[in-house]
């Protein structure tokens, strides 16, 4: 029977491979901000799996907000994303140096 | 039975989608593959009978942010290739740290597992409701209990489109626009003449 560490399994799994994603990746910044849509994925999963199995709501409440602010942060990162390339040309963030920070 | 197999395909599925997302040489292909790696995600809870998250995950992630991510992907005319260069050279580290982070991650299960670590029992403030459906409990504790979250929710989508407008709108000099202002400001008296002109000279305008 399918219980709780199957999932928690299957989205620990789902979470490394987002953060090897941001490694990976590490130029590219539409591929990173995919493996963090990933890792979110992997802690809805989570947070659904635990509601589910603890027979309590507020997990998937909170997959709701989860979903809502990965809904903005990818809008406003590719906002940011197309006015950076519009500017330099490229969207290599390995060297983003602009705010000289 | 059936369920078990339900499980594996999908969580296969995810796993393996998610992991040619990170690989894919070609980030359109990318998109399409986290896509599917959101669907299994989503069949995965419906599995566990949250089928109103899950439709959510379908509608907002699959049919808005991976379409925005295309969007992007296809509009930006960038080489790729080039974008590769460091993958080799970051692998060791990233795969190492991966692997650390994997293995304490199914050591807290397996401590679960043990019995040393007790999971939170629900204090039954939130309890599925018997004899509801998924999307009607949702809506009872939505719109009752998590109401200000859920207002709060809305501002955080209106602040990310209005940043979104504000980031990427820009004024360009090299079209002419509408002139609101002048336009209101024009008055029918210095706008047309009314002459009489002799015949065969003709108007000045």
């Amino acid at each position: 029977m399918i219980g709780i560490e199957h999932y928690v399994v299957v989205s620990s799994i789902l979470f490394v491979l987002g953060v090897l994603g941001i490694f990976l990746n590490r130029k590219n910044v539409i591929i990173i901000l995919m493996s963090i849509e990933l890792i979110l994925l992997a802690v809805n999963i989570n947070f659904v799996a635990f509601s589910a199995f603890l027979h309590d709501l507020v997990g998937q409440i909170f997959a709701m907000f989860v979903l809502t602010v990965a809904a903005g942060e990818a809008a406003i990162g590719l906002a940011i994303l197309v006015i950076y390339f519009r500017g330099r040309g490229t969207i290599a963030v390995d060297d983003v140096n602009r705010m000289k920070g | 039975m059936i369920q078990a197999f339900a499980f594996y395909l999908f969580a296969s599925f995810v796993v393996a989608s998610g992991a040619i997302t990170i690989l894919a040489r070609n980030p359109v292909h990318s998109v399409l593959w986290l896509i599917l790696a959101f669907f299994n995600g989503a069949g995965l809870m419906v599995l566990v009978g949250a089928e109103f998250i899950a439709m959510l995950l379908v509608i907002v992630y699959v049919g808005a942010v991976a379409v925005l991510f295309l969007f992007v992907v296809m509009m930006l005319d960038i080489d790729f290739s080039e974008m590769r260069a460091g993958f080799i050279k970051n692998a060791p580290l990233g795969v190492m740290i991966a692997l650390v982070l994997l293995v304490e991650l199914v050591m807290g299960v397996g401590a679960w597992r043990t019995g040393a670590l007790q999971l939170g029992v629900a204090n039954g403030a939130s309890a599925t409701p018997e004899g509801l459906s998924n999307t009607a409990a949702i809506g009872a504790l939505l719109y009752t209990r998590y109401l200000f979250l859920f207002e709060a929710a809305g501002i955080i989508l209106l602040v990310a489109m209005i940043g979104a407008i504000v980031l990427t709108h820009r004024q360009r000099s090299d079209t002419r626009g509408q002139n609101v202002g002048r336009q209101i400001a024009r008055r029918p008296d210095e706008a047309t003449v009314n002459v009489k002109p002799a015949v065969g000279q003709g108007v000045t305008l």
